[in-house]
């Protein structure tokens, strides 16, 4: 059970054009930042968002111009939707009850589902008296209860607290993997996104930017938005055997290239100091602090100069360099930790 | 603002009295006396009473120069429920003795006069399709028809006439006045109803009357009277004179009304 | 309670109740029970109760469809359909009634066919009045259900959709179940209107005991003759109506 689609949706100063793919088994994240176009996209494929254009072939069948009621395809939502008025088994049993099934045969089914997604013992709790979590279990049962052939999830743990979403995610990865069909996953959030997917599609103001496996775009990031979200500084430069030059800083990387490429490393490669470093490493420029905040355990120090680069240090060193905004410091670039690829 | 707008609202005024005042009073009584300043006075008279009292107030407006007379028609039963509430009338026209009797009773009215008397016809549509010429006919198994409520006059008269004549009719309505007892036989819904002569009169040919003699067994009186706590007690006084008078008589027989 | 709202709704308050104590104080109290034993009294009430429900129920079964279009359709002139929704609202009732005669009456548009064709009449029976309180009732039942529509979150009907429920499906076990409070706010506000209907019912219906009259056709028909009477109709279709709307009120926040 594949999904082959060509998405397209025109809205005055809005086009989404996107090109989706998903194999049986797969799990595929849409990736990007907000109003990119990432709901817009699954909304077409769910057939409530009507195409402009494209088209959406699952197993090589076109249904982008069936209802979204005859499509079969399983949509959690992002707020999951439950019915409020239907006990939790019956939210399940809503739709195999549609697929023409028997009450009693339908809540079978759905009894199944929710025994499988742990919830047996609630099964007759309204969607009100579910926690987050429970209700997004609920909420894939219900989904699942259809034997939709593609599974869609919108932002399936963005409503959850961050201690339930860790539990979940864990728990919604075994889950799709037991899935046989393809599975499509909206999301803002990487480390979802890597947790869960096989594949990511980045997507940024209604186009497909980058696609690839986590690892792959978590190393080699080719826009600002996804070089952010990985965590890395990204530039984009000409590069001369070991040598890339951008803009008026030159770094040396480990990889020997010709050609237009792109630099990445992450800030916890760079290190601050308030004089010259003896033994000069070889990436070391003067830079100007433009502002410094918390970053989990560390401090993140937001610099510019030949290039605009973000550091990673401790606390301790933060305090022993008496970091203040507006002064100069040297920042060097470990060159081991400096990858450079092809743009 | 308040300025601006005080010589336009003037000026309407002016506009609106010299529509009821300086009107030229065609030829009859003068001016009253102590009609020096503008006087108004308030008439509740029965339902029956809109054509022929509208006609007689502006006669009395001309011949009292500065005079606003102000009617309320309703109900009779009703007006009398008012009145002894305290509502400011000056004169009650009724339509039957029993309500005016509720209004003497509280002592707000004494020696009332009989100004006129309604008789019943049988009102038919124009084409009479159920083929009415008696009170008789109003017995037939497949003719509707329609009566005023027993509580109302004109319902009372009713009983008392079928029961005069010795015809036993079931009414498929029973209306709450004879104005809407009338409305059901101009739209056709009933084939017959038993309303005053001068309903029928004051429906300008949509409905016709059917005379029958049982009707003088059911006559109804009209009584009037000035009202004890009238604020304007000489206009009110003024003005049953006038009902009373000839000229009150030829309006009210041309309306149909016997008078006494 | 901050005072500005307070003393308004205090004096709300007294204005709607006051009138209430009026009748109360006024009431013939040594005469009453007699007065409540009077069959016609009881053939009133219960023509009234019978009428309004089956009103009710024609109001539920047209108005919320008719309420399902204007909130959930695009038609082409849907602000003039609203328009039109609530012009029982602004009419007279007696002038509704007459515009039913001119449509459903023996001479009417649809009547003289009906007339004609099954020999069916309805002015002046039961059916009429129901029709007479329907007419009038049925705005606060569209309203109600509209607002409650357009409140309602439509991507729960898409939740359905996607789980292969069709339109029908959709609307009688997704959309109906969410604005069933809405409904039966619309349904109470329809009956106790259909109660108390008089103008339309008196006109299209008439006045006949046991089969169109009804307690406000009573309670005006009194007003004639015996005040006291009156105010004894109304106490009592006064109370019928509290205690029903208690009722139902305590049974929907019991299973709330």
């Amino acid at each position: 059970m594949s999904l082959d689609s060509h998405l397209v949706v025109e809205r005055p100063g809005f086009r989404l054009d996107v090109e989706l793919r998903a194999a049986a088994g797969e799990v595929v994240a849409l990736l990007g930042p907000n109003g990119a176009g990432k709901t817009t996209a699954l909304r077409g494929l769910a057939g409530l968002t009507p195409l402009s254009g494209g088209r959406v072939e699952l197993d090589g069948a076109e249904v982008h111009r069936l209802p979204a009621e005859r499509r079969r395809i399983g949509v959690v939502f992002q707020d999951y939707l439950l019915f409020p008025h239907l006990s939790a088994l019956d939210n399940v049993a809503f739709g195999p009850r549609c697929q023409g099934l028997r009450r009693a045969a339908a809540r079978r089914v759905a009894a199944e589902l929710l025994d499988r997604v742990g919830l047996a013992d609630h099964a007759h709790a309204r969607p009100a008296h579910l926690s987050g979590g429970q209700a997004q279990r609920v909420a894939l049962a219900r989904a699942l209860a259809v034997r939709p052939r593609l599974l869609l999830l919108d932002e399936p743990l963005a409503a959850l607290d961050a201690h339930t979403r860790l539990e979940i995610r864990a728990e919604l990865r075994r889950h799709l993997a037991a899935f046989d069909g393809a599975t499509v996953l909206v999301t803002h959030d990487p480390l979802d996104a890597m947790v869960l997917a096989h594949r990511l599609v980045v997507i940024e103001n209604g186009a497909v930017v980058q696609t690839g496996t986590p690892s792959e775009i978590a190393r080699h990031p080719r826009t600002d938005y996804v070089a952010r979200l990985v965590g890395l500084n990204l530039y984009r430069g000409e590069a001369e055997g070991n040598h890339v030059t951008v803009g008026e800083a030159r770094f040396s990387s480990a990889e020997r290239l010709t050609g237009p490429v792109f630099v990445a490393f992450p800030p916890s490669a760079v290190a601050l100091y308030r004089t010259r470093p003896d033994g000069s490493p070889r990436n070391l420029w003067r830079a100007t602090i433009d502002g410094i905040e918390r970053h989990g355990d560390n401090v993140r120090v937001h610099l510019h100069g030949p290039i605009p680069l973000a550091a990673d240090v401790t606390p301790s060193a933060a305090a022993d360099l008496d970091l203040t905004p507006g002064q100069e410091i040297w920042a060097a670039v470990k060159a081991t930790e400096t990858h450079a690829y092809p743009a | 603002m308040l300025t601006r707008l005080f010589p336009a609202v003037a000026a309407v005024l002016v506009a609106v009295s010299c529509l009821t005042a300086c009107g030229s009073s065609p030829g009859t009584a003068a001016p009253a006396s102590g009609s020096g300043g503008p006087a108004s006075l308030t008439v509740f008279a029965a339902a029956s009473l809109t054509e022929t009292f509208t006609e007689l107030g502006r006669r009395f407006e001309s011949a009292h120069s500065g005079t606003e007379v102000t009617f309320s028609f309703g109900s009779s039963a009703t007006l009398a429920q008012q009145i002894t509430q305290g509502a400011p009338a000056d004169v009650f026209a009724a339509a039957s003795p029993a309500t005016m009797k509720t209004v003497t009773d509280a002592g707000l009215a004494s020696a009332p006069a009989v100004f006129a008397r309604n008789t019943l016809q049988i009102a038919v549509p124009e084409d009479n399709p159920a083929k009415i010429e008696s009170l008789g006919d109003l017995a037939g198994p497949q003719v509707k028809v329609a009566l005023c409520a027993e509580q109302v006059p004109c319902g009372a008269a009713a009983v008392k006439a079928l029961d005069a004549a010795g015809v036993e009719v079931t009414p498929v309505t029973l209306e709450q006045d004879a104005k809407a007892t009338l409305t059901k036989v101009r739209l056709g819904e009933v084939d017959a109803a038993l309303v005053y002569r001068t309903d029928v009169i004051a429906s300008g040919g949509k409905v016709r009357g059917i005379d029958f003699p049982e009707a003088n067994q059911a006559v109804n009186d009209y009584p009037i009277a000035a009202l004890t706590e009238a604020p304007a007690a000489d206009l009110a006084r003024q003005f049953v004179d006038l009902v009373l008078s000839r000229e009150g008589r030829d309006v009210l027989t041309t309306a149909g009304f016997q008078v006494p | 309670m901050p005072w500005p709202l307070l003393v308004p709704a205090l004096a709300g308050l007294a204005f709607l109740v006051l009138p209430l104590a009026g009748l109360l104080a006024r009431a013939p109290w040594q005469s009453l029970p007699q007065r409540l034993a009077e069959p016609r009294v009881l053939e009133a009430l219960r023509l009234s109760l019978v009428t309004a429900t089956i009103a009710t129920a024609v109001c539920l079964l047209l108005g919320v469809p008719l309420a399902w279009l204007l909130a959930r359709t695009t038609l082409p002139g849907r602000r003039v359909l609203r328009a039109l929704v609530t012009v029982p609202l602004v009419l007279p009732p007696v002038v509704g009634g007459v515009a039913l005669l001119l449509v459903l009456g023996r001479r009417g548009l649809a009547g003289q066919w009906l007339y004609d064709a099954f020999g069916v009449s309805l002015p002046f029976t039961t059916a009429g009045v129901v029709l007479a309180e329907a007419f009038v009732a049925m705005p606060f039942l569209v309203i109600a259900v509209e607002g409650a529509l357009r409140a309602a979150d439509q991507r729960y009907e898409e939740a359905a959709a996607t789980l292969g429920a069709s339109r029908w499906t959709v609307f009688h076990r997704v959309t109906l179940p969410m604005v069933a409070p809405g409904v039966l706010a619309g349904a109470v506000l329809c009956w106790a209107r259909a109660l108390g209907e008089f103008g339309a019912t008196i006109t299209f219906a008439g006045n006949f005991p046991g089969r169109t009259q009804t307690m406000p056709l009573a309670v005006y028909l009194a007003l004639e003759t015996d005040p006291d009477a009156a105010i004894v109709l109304s106490l009592v279709l006064l109370a019928v109506s509290v205690i029903v709307l208690a009722g139902l009120r305590d049974r929907w926040t019991g299973t709330a």
